[in-house]
């Protein structure tokens, strides 16, 4: 089982990496980018464990360490290993 | 190059290792049988340039390397040099510049881990980084991601480790845009009687790894990027380039550090160019023993790894020590203290060789003295590269005298070379660990020495497009700027380090650089009684056949007695009088002026007499030691004027203008914009100026009282004619924003 | 004075590197007595007069800077003493832990100019009634430097109302006259904020130095007045 996460900054939250990204884009002459948002990603993979017990077991992962809810929103996906 | 490892070598595969076929029958002779595969990749390691130093040893020799003070020169991890008070400063200046190009942030960054290594390797609390930065035309829109790279991974390594970067260079030339080049400087200090050697002593001694995971990264990374030209194929060579992590590398040197208070520890060496191999040889060969390495043992990061695969790879942050027998726990358990994996790879033994054992078997059996002293010196051709005869002369007549210096002096202040470097420093901490006097942006880094009244003060110099015109007269001049800059800080100086960055040394025209260059350190180190106590060799900084101009980088350290005796190169008071220590010449060879101006790189470099900067340098640091003086600033890239207006700009507070009135029978233009060696602009104030003339007068050193501090405008009238006057709120400007604009350009 | 000795405990995270740095200030310049405390350790802090969280990369800022550090055992420790009333000096990646932690609230994003920036740098004094601001006098301008990657203070409207409100806003970036806005401020920190205390006013968070600038051999000192306050504020905490 393997869960991919990807951790961003909430809406309203000024993501300066995204905007200097955006910048860029724009000035490389990307007119048509709208929005730019910055986040990131990970694997977490899990060793003999059935769907809801991973999805309990990243919710409490998000909201506990890999994402600070502060700032951040979090959304995964699960599925097997290949 | 996916070979089994059972292949038979032959002299195909030894090239492809880059030994020539000569070596590979050197080899078979001094081992009279075939190597095996993993055998034939420790020589192609251990025998590469990178290594070995088999094209630039024969020169080496001519450098003074001893000293009353030096406590290690070259030939260990780093050079020591005693301070006194039971201290000593342990320093190094390597290269990364193959790595940085392939990728910026990496290869920089790895470049700082590396040197780090050499410096607390030897027992020393690392304290402060300087870099030498070249970069190629700024006009090329991949120098603007080399230059945000590399500093980026500077910083990042740098101060996640808490290690201060204090100082540097950074220079722009056409010559570095297929190679840039990226020299990490780093010094530590340590109880002059606790320095550590890598030394694998003593018998059933047990070899502990400790740090990073092996994984198969870096696999013939440094030694062979760093030992073969470059071409287009360079870019697929980056999984070569290693991946650093600062923290783990801060964890070793607290580690480190903690396990040499221990009066167990034998020898220690870090993992760098050649990894497992290169540690464990040079380990035994220092201490004329061997190592029985069980590969078994080695943390990997990755399943199924080869013995090659496991000697070759380059992953960075690793260390191996030597400790009595008996103690191992002891040290595992300072590891486990600092999450850092460690265990105990291998026995010492008598017989000098290194066998490495896997599964029980052994799979390697080397003589040590044959991998470490087998590879022979090359005696390479030399000969003057005819590039000089066009270039070495320059007649003043065919330039046109401007009537007015201000658009030169506002084009050379937001030249890349000599603009601000704040952008740069800016993401440096350049603070931490509270030593440092003087913050970037003076002539000479200045950090105290923590619990003694002392001062240590570094500078690393190099004008490489003087090394170009004159590969001697360059380096000499970079040993006498280095050290000037060290004076106008109030320091003698103690040491030297130097990276000699060159291109490809079977061009006879190279070495011809290289054995000049080489010459003129040993010149002016031997004049100036500064010994030299460490270094590095980069040779290959050529791609497509193109060279770099030579650039023998050199890092001079000194010392202050008094660190409140400091000094920095800005002036402080209104009303203060400016003097110039030295002669000024008629000439603009080499100048930045001529570069930025006319476009020229051409002539004969700056004069320097090397008994008129001795007396300079004295002169002024006596006027520092007696606190006669204000500011003290060396005259360099740009000449007098721009000097001047550093000295106006280049303070933390808002900027002073000065009133300057010379008179000469030279040319305006090379007056103010030459490169005269040995110069130095002081600034005083009215009560302290018959002392000063006294003091000149006594010491010989040529001297004048050119003006005073004061206004809003920097002016210079020359033979009672204005040739300057510009705002310095203006001078500032150009100055300060020119690199951190170019930076963030995006193109 | 009271006659007792003063003690101080500093923790230790692995890339902790501002740690030396505050020992120094601490016990040098100031000669209270200070501990280094090792992460790992989970003991009772009640002997200490006040606790340190010094400046550095705790596990090397990776995922957040201070977000793996919070879990360190010394943190319950920390948690349980900051409850008791102790008081608790977070300095840099001090501060992000502590927000971290959730021991004050908000969050610390990456700098808007996506560098690290070091450099002295100008902070206002926005409550001088603090236990770590007592001897400044209100509104008093202090030269203090920053270095950081991940400095730029958020919180969500309400909590800033409230941290305006109860007068917990202690420092603010200014420049050297004192005035606020947006040219004197260096990360993209809202409302300028430098420095926050929680609500009880016992937990200090800052991104600047005041370590940096406390040892007489240079010539900027402002940063001896957190010191200052906190040692006099833990003698005669009725003050």
């Amino acid at each position: 089982m393997i869960a991919k996460i990807q951790v961003t900054l909430k809406k309203g939250v000024l993501d300066s990496q995204g905007k200097a990204v955006h910048h860029t884009l724009t000035d490389l002459g990307y007119n048509e980018v709208k929005d730019v948002r910055v986040g990131k990603y990970l694997e977490v993979h899990f060793k003999d464990i059935t769907d809801v017990e991973a999805e309990a077991l990243v919710k409490e992962m998000c909201e506990k360490l890999l994402a600070n809810t502060v700032i951040e929103s979090y959304r995964y996906t699960l599925a097997s290993e290949e | 190059m996916k070979l089994s490892p059972d292949v038979t070598v032959n002299v195909q595969i030894a090239r492809e290792h880059g030994l020539t076929g000569e070596e590979y029958r050197r080899i078979l002779d001094l081992l009279g049988r075939i190597p095996n595969l993993t055998e034939l990749g420790i020589f192609s390691v251990m025998w590469s340039e990178h290594c070995s130093y088999k094209s630039s040893r024969p020169f080496l020799s001519a450098l003074p390397t001893e000293g009353p003070r030096v406590i290690q020169g070259p030939g260990e991890n780093a050079g020591v040099v005693d301070i006194g008070d039971g201290l000593a400063v342990v320093f190094k200046i390597e290269s990364h510049n193959h790595p940085s190009f392939v990728e910026p942030h990496q290869g920089a960054a790895t470049g700082v881990g590396g040197i780090l290594r050499d410096i607390f390797t030897m027992g020393a609390r690392p304290i402060a980084l300087l870099d030498s930065l070249r970069f190629g035309d700024p006009a090329d829109p991949r120098m603007r991601f080399l230059l945000n790279g590399v500093v980026e991974g500077i910083s990042n390594y740098g101060n996640c480790t808490g290690v201060p970067t204090v100082g540097g260079e950074i220079y722009f030339d056409d010559c570095y845009n297929g190679n840039i080049l990226v020299n990490v400087f780093c010094l530590g200090l340590i109880k002059a009687d606790k320095v550590f050697l890598g030394r694998a002593s003593g018998t059933g001694n047990p070899v502990i790894y400790f740090g990073s995971k092996t994984g198969r990264d870096g696999i013939h990374g440094a030694s062979l990027l760093a030992s073969a030209e470059f071409d287009e194929s360079s870019e697929e060579k980056r999984p070569t380039v290693q991946v650093g992590d600062p923290f783990t590398e801060k964890l070793l040197i607290e580690a480190s550090l903690d396990l040499m208070k221990h009066p167990w520890v034998v020898g220690i060496q870090d993992m760098g160019a050649a990894g497992l191999t290169s540690s464990s040889f040079e380990m035994a060969s220092r201490a004329g023993t061997g190592i029985d390495l069980d590969l078994d043992q080695v943390p990997r990061r990755e399943k199924g790894m080869t013995p090659y695969e496991i000697m070759l790879s380059e992953s960075q942050e690793r260390m191996l020590v030597v400790v009595e027998a008996g103690h191992e726990e002891e040290a595992l358990e300072i590891f486990r203290k600092w999450d850092l994996d460690a265990a105990v790879v291998g026995r010492v033994t008598e017989q000098p060789r290194v066998r490495l054992i896997e599964g029980g078997d052994v799979v390697a059996d080397l003589p040590v003295h044959v991998v470490v002293e087998g590879p022979l010196s090359l005696k390479r051709k030399i000969r003057r590269p005819n590039y000089l005869d066009e270039v070495d002369h320059l007649n003043l007549n065919d330039l046109p005298e401007p009537d007015r210096g201000d658009a030169a002096l506002k084009r050379l202040l937001s030249s890349l070379n000599i603009a601000s470097k704040e952008w740069v420093y800016d993401q440096y901490d350049h603070m931490v660990r509270l030593n440092t006097l003087v913050l970037p942006g003076s002539d000479a880094a200045v950090l105290r020495v923590p619990g003694t009244s002392k001062a240590v003060a570094i500078s690393v110099d190099c004008n490489s497009r003087y090394c170009y015109l004159d590969p001697f007269n360059g380096a000499r001049i970079a040993v006498a700027e280095s050290s000037r800059n060290l004076a106008c800080s109030g320091a003698f100086p103690i040491g030297l380090t130097n990276c000699l960055n060159f291109g490809n040394p079977e061009k006879p025209e190279i070495m011809w650089q290289f054995e000049q260059g080489v010459q003129g350190i040993a010149e002016a180190c031997k004049f100036l009684e500064i010994p030299v106590v460490s270094g590095n060799v980069s040779l290959y900084n050529e791609t497509r056949g193109i060279g770099i101009f030579p650039t023998p980088t050199v890092a001079v350290v000194g010392l202050l007695e008094d660190s409140r005796k400091h000094m920095t190169q800005w002036f402080k008071r209104t009303g203060d009088f400016v003097g110039l220590i030295g002669l000024t010449i008629e000439e603009l060879g080499g100048s930045e002026y001529l570069k930025v101006m006319f476009e020229q790189v051409c002539g004969g470099v700056p004069t320097l007499e090397l008994r008129a900067e001795r007396q300079a340098q004295e002169f002024c640091r006596e006027l520092i030691g007696k606190g006669f003086i204000a500011s003290a600033h060396d005259c360099s890239e740009g000449g007098l004027a721009v000097a001047l207006a550093e000295c106006c700009i280049s303070g933390p507070g808002q900027p002073v203008g000065a009133a300057i009135e010379l008179e000469s029978t030279i040319r305006r233009d090379a007056f103010l914009f030459g490169e005269t060696q040995s110069r130095i602009l002081i600034s005083f104030s009215g009560e302290r100026r018959e002392e000063i003339l006294a003091a000149a007068e006594r010491s010989g050193v040529d001297f004048a009282v050119i003006g005073r501090v004061g206004g809003e405008d920097l002016s210079v009238t020359f033979n009672g004619a204005e040739f300057i006057r510009t705002r310095v709120e203006v001078l500032r400007n150009f100055w300060k924003g020119a690199l951190g604009e170019y930076a963030r350009q995006v193109t | 004075m009271v006659d007792s000795i003063m003690k101080s405990a500093v923790v230790v995270f692995p890339g902790s590197n501002c740690d030396h740095d505050c020992y120094h200030i601490l016990k040098h310049v100031f000669g209270v007595e200070t501990e280094f405390i090792w992460h790992k350790e989970e003991r009772d802090l009640s002997a200490f007069n006040f606790v340190v969280l010094p400046g550095g990369f705790s596990y090397g800022d990776y995922l957040r800077a201070g977000a793996i550090a919070r879990f360190s055992p010394i943190m319950k420790a920390v948690t349980r003493y900051a409850g008791d009333g102790g008081r608790v000096l977070g300095i840099c990646n001090g501060f992000q832990i502590l927000v971290e932690a959730g021991l004050l609230p908000g969050a610390l994003l990456h700098n808007d100019t996506q560098k690290f920036i070091c450099r002295h740098v100008y902070v206002k004094v926005e409550n001088a009634a603090t236990a770590f601001t007592r001897t400044c006098s209100p509104g008093a301008v202090l030269k203090i430097p920053i270095a950081h990657h991940q400095g730029g203070y958020y919180a969500d409207r309400e909590t800033l109302s409230r941290l305006e409100a109860n007068r917990q806003v202690v420092f603010t970036y200014c420049d050297e006259s004192g005035r606020g806005g947006e040219a004197a401020n260096p990360n993209g920190s809202m409302n300028n904020i430098a420095g926050i205390v929680n609500e009880a006013g016992n937990v200090l968070g800052m991104m600047p130095h005041p370590e940096r600038v406390a040892d007489p051999l240079w010539p900027d000192v402002d940063g001896q007045r957190v010191f200052q306050s906190l040692i006099e504020s833990c003698a005669s905490p009725a003050l």
